[in-house]
């Protein structure tokens, strides 16, 4: 089973502008920042908001098409939809609100009751949803959502309700009941360890505007743009320009760097992940001198903010995580020289 | 009743209207909740009276005279307290979560089966207090019954006009047995409502602490 969405929704300031493809058995994850249009790209797929323009398909039937003038209802497009607060109804107990979703009136009780067993639901059956824990109620939704039998979940950010404690044990019941769901699987966040450990390809969402949809791994090991760049957790990033002999000037870190492979068209950015960056004895390629700014100790590890020779402000500082007793030993250097190895410098562009 | 239905019908319309039409539509409809009585009852007048379009016409065609017969007794309550029952109705389906009704809509439940299900439940307690006002205003209103209706004792006579006119000829008994009637229906009315908010409330009582609950 394939989905194939392509909108676009103008609100003047604001431009929806997404296009993607997924299959059944895959987790696809839509990952952008607040405001991004995320929940807005999975309410025009459910119908619940009408896109300007685009299509969106489903295995073949046509669920939206502005040039046919083809817009089915939310009732006939069989899609399920998990809410960030879950939208329970709370004037129904756990088991009504599970038959909401049953269409089959022969069969009603029958599939509440497999359900509420195969969700841990047991002994809640008479509840009302503000009796519930958070997770608890997200199963409830879900298997509302079952019920129904849809022929896709869309997930909207489906832990944010939820306190962090509860967050890691949920989280891993989801990834059962989406590993047994036969169907293609869009799930909203803007967590990249949600992405990393749900996901198996992920499409970033920037502004409104789609990327090219990429494998998990291609996020944290090579984005392309700077936005799944920031969005993958990447801290230090600076301006780039490239120069005549095929190096990059880092505007923000007033250095050149060396890649060592061929830069992509419309450059725009540099990046390199922290955990890469390594202290070094003196001046060398891909090194810069850099002076300490700030020191956090975090649990395990210590997070040094640097500024380069660019400046010390925003983008031109560098931040570099080490263990502590490495940081020990390195204390007290002045200038601190750090070394941005080429195979681990992300080149990036900006769409 | 008919309060009742009508309220819920505008409020649940108007809701959903865009501001300005909003705007325009809330004066209009809540109009009569600030005009002095007797004004609505000259307007209702200035509509039904026998000379009047709407009056002349229900003449001609149904024969029926809209003033002064009992059922205008009804009209000038229903106009009066109408802007009670919709603007609170209204406010309770403002504050009403959408996402509920987008949820059920995405489960395949049709819009009506949402708004007796899940929109009426959800808004119960101001519709509750919404009928309640409502018909508290319905039976105390004088002003526009008395110039729509008039006084015509067992005919078009209601509570409020009956206790004026026995008072106003001296008959201080008569006025004070439908004093007491007055206070018995509204006493009634109101325990009854009470007690379906209370019959509401009960298994919502029992909750337990959530953020406790882990599994």
């Amino acid at each position: 089973m394939r989905l194939q969405v392509d909108i676009h929704k103008d609100f003047g300031k604001f431009q929806l502008d997404t296009s993607f493809e997924m299959d059944s058995g895959q987790v696809t994850g839509l990952l952008g920042a607040s405001g991004c249009g995320k929940s807005l790209t999975l309410k025009c797929i459910a119908g619940i908001e009408k896109p300007d323009r685009g299509r969106v398909v489903l295995d073949g039937k046509v669920l939206f098409d502005s040039d046919a003038h083809i817009n089915l209802p939310p009732q006939k497009r069989r899609v399920g939809y998990l809410f960030q607060n879950y939208a329970l109804f709370p004037n129904m107990t756990v088991a009504q609100n599970i038959a909401v979703g049953v269409q089959d009136k022969a069969a009603r009780q029958e599939t509440v009751n497999r359900l509420i067993s195969s969700f841990y639901l047991e002994g809640q059956e008479h509840k009302y949803p503000r009796q519930l824990s958070g997770g608890q109620q997200q199963r409830v939704a879900l298997a509302r959502i079952l019920a129904s039998g849809p022929e896709v979940l869309l997930l909207d950010e489906p832990f944010s309700a939820l306190d962090s404690y509860l967050k890691w044990q949920v989280e891993l019941e989801l990834a059962d009941i989406l590993s047994a769901f036969h169907g293609p699987v869009l799930f909203v966040t803007h967590n990249r360890d949600e992405v990393q450990r749900l996901c198996q390809q992920v499409c970033v969402l920037d502004h409104g505007r789609s990327q090219a949809v990429m494998p998990v791994h291609q996020l944290f090991e090579a984005p392309h743009t700077l936005s799944a760049c920031l969005l993958s957790g990447c801290k230090n990033v600076s301006r780039a320009q490239p120069t005549a002999d095929g190096r990059v000037e880092a505007l923000d870190w007033g250095v050149t760097l060396d890649p060592g492979r061929a830069l992509p068209e419309g450059l725009t950015h540099i990046g390199v992940r922290a955990h890469y960056i390594r202290p070094v004895e003196g001046p060398g390629p891909n090194r810069l001198p850099c002076r300490v700014e700030r020191v956090v100790e975090n649990v395990f590890s210590t997070v040094v903010m640097l500024s380069t020779p660019g400046g010390n402000q925003g983008f031109s500082r560098l931040r570099i995580e080490l263990e502590q007793e490495h940081w020990a030993a390195l204390a007290g250097r002045d200038p601190l020289w750090l070394e941005l190895p080429a195979k681990d410098l992300l080149l990036l562009t900006n769409s | 009743m008919l309060i009742f239905f009508l309220g819920i019908l505008a409020a649940y319309y108007v809701a959903k209207l865009p501001r300005l039409v909003k705007g325009v539509l809330d004066v209009v409809l809540t109009l009569p909740l600030v005009l002095p009585p007797t004004v609505v009852g000259y307007f209702l007048l200035r509509l039904l009276g026998p000379k009047r379009t709407i009056g002349l016409w229900f003449l001609e065609v149904f024969d029926l005279r809209l003033t002064m017969v009992w059922y205008s007794a009804i009209f000038a309550s229903a106009v009066v307290a109408f802007p009670l029952m919709y603007r609170t109705a209204r406010g309770a389906f403002e504050s009403f979560d959408v996402t509920l009704a987008h949820a059920a809509r995405t489960l395949g439940k049709s819009n009506t089966w949402i708004f007796w299900r899940v929109m009426m439940p959800y808004c119960k307690q101001g519709i509750i207090a919404g009928t309640v006002l409502a018909f508290a205003r319905a039976l105390g209103e004088y002003g526009a019954t008395a110039m729509i209706a008039g006084y015509t004792p067992g005919k078009t006579a209601t509570i409020s006009t009956t206790v004026y006119q026995l008072w106003r000829t001296g008959d201080d008994e008569g006025a004070m047995q439908w004093v007491l009637i007055n206070l018995l229906i509204s006493a009634v009315v109101l325990l009854c409502v009470n007690m379906l908010e209370k019959k509401d409330r009960r298994p919502r009582r029992r909750t337990v602490p959530v953020s406790g609950e882990v599994e």
